[in-house]
């Protein structure tokens, strides 16, 4: 365990109030049972799972209740035993505040498991792809508050061979605290996780990226990796910065390799995984046990008892503040994930899912809403903190425009919406606004492309099929025209020659309908 | 539950700047720089700001009321006092009240307004207001105050107002025996008469290593300038790159002939290279942005400042030449649009 | 005088080849122009345009036979982005095309439908499915709500429904702007 240092800078950047030791100084709490659970079927990135239990069935805990419906989706399951009261549409944490797809789920109270598959106690000689499979299987997702598919994510094949693991340890946002308190009290099973994770990608080494303002979580760590026998992997403490826990940006400090832009990080040869997903993955893979809880810091001036919470998925937030010492005189407003990426939720009913970090309730004067915005100045503030380094004050004036091609010329799509640009800069314009507005509508565009895409070859396809049997019928018409007209010729001539060039004929013109018919654009 | 926004997008956290504050600061810088000409050119100085900020900000509420914007709002922002002022920074202590009152409306309703307002305007207003009154009114404009280091003292508050309100000389003196040319101003004319610059040299003008009295208000400008990037609210880019690329090639023809060229550091020092580097050419709205752009944006202000100068038909070249690269300025940023994280995907592994 | 014309006669021969020259290497490889139309249009085959469909209308447009105004489902952002590829001025939608309406799916009662196929066969994207006698259905994803189906139906079962927004489709709004909607602040 040689004492690796930082590979090298990010540019940008800021230094912000952390806001910790308001919930890190106490232990984690494991919350109870709500009187209903309700689950969503998109708690991650990509395709929403397809429930599998119908209105009324009973379920155990860990039981699938919904499967992933595609490659890049995730189960969902029960995380207590119960019975499914409902499924349909309820508010769920989004910016939106729309409602989405959901399952119901009422506690029974006894919190029955479900017959769990054995773990893999030789997961060391076990294949890779297995274990890969059990990942899918137990629903895991990033659980930095991003949720893209953990299986997916680890499964590198086709691409180019991984050396390095990192662990994104970081938590550099405000008040989240999440990760810290986890390091703290359950270092070893990270540690398992951690070297599960490097067989399944036959990664070499591991670095564990943690910010310096966590030393307590570093040292557990390096506590937990002595009783190992691991010596590839190291603890790094890295300046504190925020953002270096994005993924791009940990990874440079980390390695100094720079992820291309639209690449994977897989491209410099390194996958990231958020702590708590490798300790999600050690509980999957040694214990047969699904992602059904995740730990959420619940923190702010708005509640009495900050901390940091075990959180069964599908308990409404309210039931989680209570537990939090309930709402104080300074409840405001709830914000899911911190100050700087979390959103403004609508609904406080809205439950917790695998992307909930943080449930933070400020105060009205602990983030005061932005001065009213002015005209931008051009003074350039934006683009000296912005880690991707890109231009944020171009890609507001084409954003705000709607000139949705210049935009992505700026390479919108490499702003991680740190929010450092909109932080800084001294006309207070909400610029990450203006991006997201710009990605959701190019995102829109390109679905209305799509689909008018679609459209057209269907159209087409129709066209061509209507144009066919036109065809068809017109050489149909013509043939009894024409067999009408050789009644009369053929009475002269031999029947027999005349009976036998008509069954030649049918022959052909069959022939003939079928090699049109298979040509035809399979459309039928 | 709450009536805020909740549309409203992260961060929800804002920090400490805001354009009052950079304009405070850049106000802030120009103190001492301000008060060094009140002290060599005498009260002139003062009556002009006093008269620039308060014309610029009249112009900015009427402009901003006939637009249906709201008023007090954008007037805090302090741009109209800092474009009055610099612009006022840049006139002869006397002249003529209306004049003064013209360039400055000039500058924030023609320059300013008229683009949109503040974050809008192609070109630097004050620079604008000043071009036009020297086009205008070129004989006003060239009548500077010799420092009071050579007229033994500079003129009284009761003098200075009496002659900027009438536009006359006091009682018994003509124009001439009270004006002077500026440094530059005398170094082209002398210039052109095949003087050298040896002989130029003994004018009582020329001071240690600029024009006199000129060396020290540039010294204090420089103080300021030096604050204002210490405090973040320009970058280095310009100032150096202007100033380093005035004295590169400066240096360079002063090397091949001294006696036509002056030493480098007279460019500097004499008239409005400081101010202009740290406070003119810096202003955001109107200058590049990329940090490279910034950096060629700055070095061929300084290259412009030195051909007008040299071979132009006007004494000072600060103006011009930030006016010229404004034009510039959106090309120089398309150009330099730095390499953003991800671009090289180095690949050292 | 020989040597000016020389130089002129020269220069022009130079040009000339250098233009010839970059036309053959710079030459673009474009579509013909109907295709880039119709990749414009928004391929709802509504036919509300006058044409039988969104080709047609493209190639109306390409041969000059047609305004760049008359597609209503494609609304004013459909005729700027066409204004743009032809190098035409803007104009304005007309009337009717003017007010746009929410994108909707068509929707069969399947209570009521008689099961006639006549809607089946007016649909330009076969996005209806059903037999003789028995109850249609239309396939959401493919529908593109050009309203054709309407009008044939005996029974009026068919419904338009407005497209839902969901949160994978929701769109952050435009900030609001900020000097237009404080007056004398
Ligand atoms: S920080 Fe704000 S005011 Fe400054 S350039 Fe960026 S967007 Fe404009
Ligand atoms: S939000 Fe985007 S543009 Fe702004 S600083 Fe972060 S990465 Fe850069």
């Amino acid at each position: 365990m040689a004492d690796t240092g930082v590979a090298a800078r990010i540019h940008g950047g800021l230094h912000l109030d952390e806001h910790k030791q308001e919930s890190n100084a106490t232990a984690i709490r494991t919350l109870g049972l709500p009187t209903r659970l309700v689950l969503p079927m998109h708690q991650h990135i990509g395709e929403p799972a397809e429930p599998l239990v119908r209105v009324g069935e009973t379920v155990l805990k860990g039981q699938m209740i919904a499967r992933a419906s595609d490659y890049v989706s995730a189960p969902v399951h029960a995380p207590t035993s119960g019975r499914v009261t409902a499924i349909g549409e309820y508010p769920v944490p989004h910016p939106s505040g729309l409602h989405d797809l959901c399952i119901v789920l009422e506690p029974d109270g006894e919190d029955r498991w479900d017959t769990l598959p054995p773990g893999f106690p030789d997961w060391r000689s076990t294949d890779p792809a297995e274990m890969r499979e059990r990942i899918r299987w137990a629903g895991i997702v990033g659980l930095g508050g991003a949720a893209f598919p953990t299986a997916v994510k680890v499964n590198t094949s086709g691409q180019r061979r991984i050396e390095t693991l990192i662990i994104n340890a970081a938590e550099c946002e405000p008040y989240i605290t999440c990760d810290d308190r986890l390091m703290r009290e359950q270092a070893a099973d990270i540690v398992d996780g951690i070297a599960i994770l490097r067989h399944v990608l036959g990664a070499e080494r591991c670095l564990i990226g943690i910010e310096d303002n966590k030393p307590e979580a570093a040292e557990a760590l390096r506590a937990a990796l002595g009783a190992t026998v691991d010596a590839a992997t190291d603890v790094v403490e890295v300046p504190t910065l925020y953002p270096s826990g994005g993924e791009r940006q940990l990874i440079m400090l980390l390695t100094g390799r720079e992820v291309p832009s639209h690449g994977l990080p897989a491209a410099v040869g390194v996958v990231c995984q958020n702590v708590a997903t490798a300790a999600a993955v050690a509980d999957a893979v040694l214990r047969g046990r699904p992602l059904i809880d995740r730990i959420v810091t619940v923190t702010g001036r708005g509640v009495v008892q900050p901390g940091n919470f075990r959180v069964r998925f599908g308990t409404p937030a309210p039931f989680v503040i209570d537990a939090a010492g309930g709402r104080s005189t300074d409840y405001h407003r709830l914000i899911l994930g911190g100050p700087m990426m979390g959103f403004s939720l609508h609904d406080h009913q809205v439950p917790v899912t695998k992307a909930s970090n943080c449930l933070l309730a400020p105060a009205a004067d602990e983030l005061p809403p932005s001065p009213t915005e002015r005209p931008c100045i051009r003074c350039g503030e934006c683009a000296r903190v912005c880690p991707a380094q890109l231009l944020p004050q171009q890609l507001y004036w084409q954003a705000r425009a709607q000139d949705f091609d210049k935009v992505q010329d700026y390479h919108l799509f490499d702003c991680i919406e740190c929010g450092c640009c909109a932080y800084v800069c001294p006309a207070h314009i909400p610029l990450v606004h203006y991006y997201r507005f710009a990605k959701t509508a190019i995102w829109a565009h390109e679905r209305d492309r799509d689909k008018s895409d679609l459209a057209r070859r269907r159209h087409e396809a129709r066209q061509a099929r209507l144009e066919r049997l036109e065809a068809e019928r017109k050489a149909r018409l013509r043939q009894k025209k024409e067999a009408l007209e050789q009644q009369p010729s053929a009475a002269g001539k031999d029947p027999k020659r005349a009976a036998i060039e008509a069954a030649m004929q049918r022959v052909a013109a069959k022939k003939a309908a079928q090699l049109d018919a298979g040509q035809a654009p399979n459309d039928e | 539950m709450n009536a805020l926004d909740v549309n409203s997008s992260s961060p929800h956290l804002s920090g400490p700047h805001s354009v009052t504050r950079v304009m405070g600061l850049v106000l802030v810088a120009l103190l001492p720089g301000t008060l060094a000409m009140q002290w060599y050119f005498g009260w002139g100085v003062i009556i002009n700001i006093t008269l620039a900020v308060s014309s610029a900000v009249l112009a900015e509420a009427a402009v901003l009321a006939l637009r249906g914007r709201p008023v007090s709002h954008t007037l805090i922002d302090l741009s109209a006092v800092v474009t009055g002022w610099l612009l006022a920074l840049a006139l002869p202590p006397l002249l003529p009240w209306w004049q003064t009152v013209l360039g400055s409306t000039f500058a924030i309703v023609v320059a300013k307004q008229l683009y949109g307002g503040i974050g809008f305007n192609p070109f630097n207003p004050a620079m604008a207001g000043y071009v036009l009154l020297l086009v205008s009114f070129p004989v006003t404009m060239t009548r500077w105050l010799p420092p009071d280091v050579i007229s033994g003292a500079a003129p009284t508050l009761t003098e200075s107002l009496h002659m900027i309100f009438s536009g006359m000389p006091p009682d018994g003196q003509t124009w001439d025996a009270i004006s002077r040319a500026t440094p530059l101003d005398l170094m082209r004319t002398e210039l052109a008469q095949n003087r050298m610059i040896s002989e130029i040299r003994a004018s009582p003008l020329w001071g240690d290593y600029g024009g006199r009295g000129w060396e020290w208000v540039g010294n204090w400008f420089l103080l300021g300038g030096l604050f204002i990037i210490w405090r973040r609210v320009i970058s280095w880019r310009i100032p150096v790159a202007m100033l380093g690329s005035l004295l590169l090639v400066a240096g360079l023809f002063w090397a091949i002939d001294p006696e036509t060229h002056p030493f480098p550091a007279f460019h500097l020092f004499s008239g409005g290279a400081i101010l202009g580097a740290f406070f003119i050419a810096t202003d955001p709205v109107s200058a590049a942005t990329t940090p490279r752009g910034q950096l060629v944006y700055g070095a061929l202000v300084g290259v412009f400042v030195f051909v007008i100068r040299s071979w132009g038909g006007y004494p000072d070249a600060v103006a011009f030449s930030v006016l010229l690269m404004n034009m510039a300025a959106p090309t120089i940023d398309y150009y330099t649009q730095p390499r953003i994280f991800g671009q090289r995907g180095r690949d050292d592994a | 005088m020989i040597t000016a014309i020389f130089t002129i006669a020269g220069l022009a021969t130079l040009f000339g080849l250098l233009l010839g020259y970059s036309a053959i290497r710079f030459r673009v490889e474009g579509d013909p122009i109907a295709d880039q139309i119709d990749a414009l249009l928004p391929q709802t085959q509504c036919g509300q345009c006058g044409f039988a469909g969104c080709r047609p209308y493209a190639e109306a447009i390409a041969g000059g036979g047609a305004e760049i105004n008359r597609c209503p489902p494609g609304g004013e952002s459909t005729m700027i982005a066409l204004a743009e590829l032809l190098g035409r001025d803007p104009v304005p939608l007309e009337d009717e095309a003017a007010a746009e309406k929410p994108k909707s799916v068509a929707f069969i009662v399947e209570e009521e439908c008689i099961g006639c196929t006549l809607c089946i066969q007016a649909c330009p994207v076969d996005a209806i499915v059903g037999a003789a006698k028995q109850m249609h259905t239309v396939i959401a994803d493919e529908c593109t709500g050009c309203e054709l189906c309407l009008p044939p139906c005996p029974v009026e079962c068919i419904h338009m429904h407005p497209i839902e927004v969901t949160p994978q489709t929701w769109r952050w709004p435009h900030p609001p702007t900020p000097g237009r909607e404080v007056v004398n602040g």
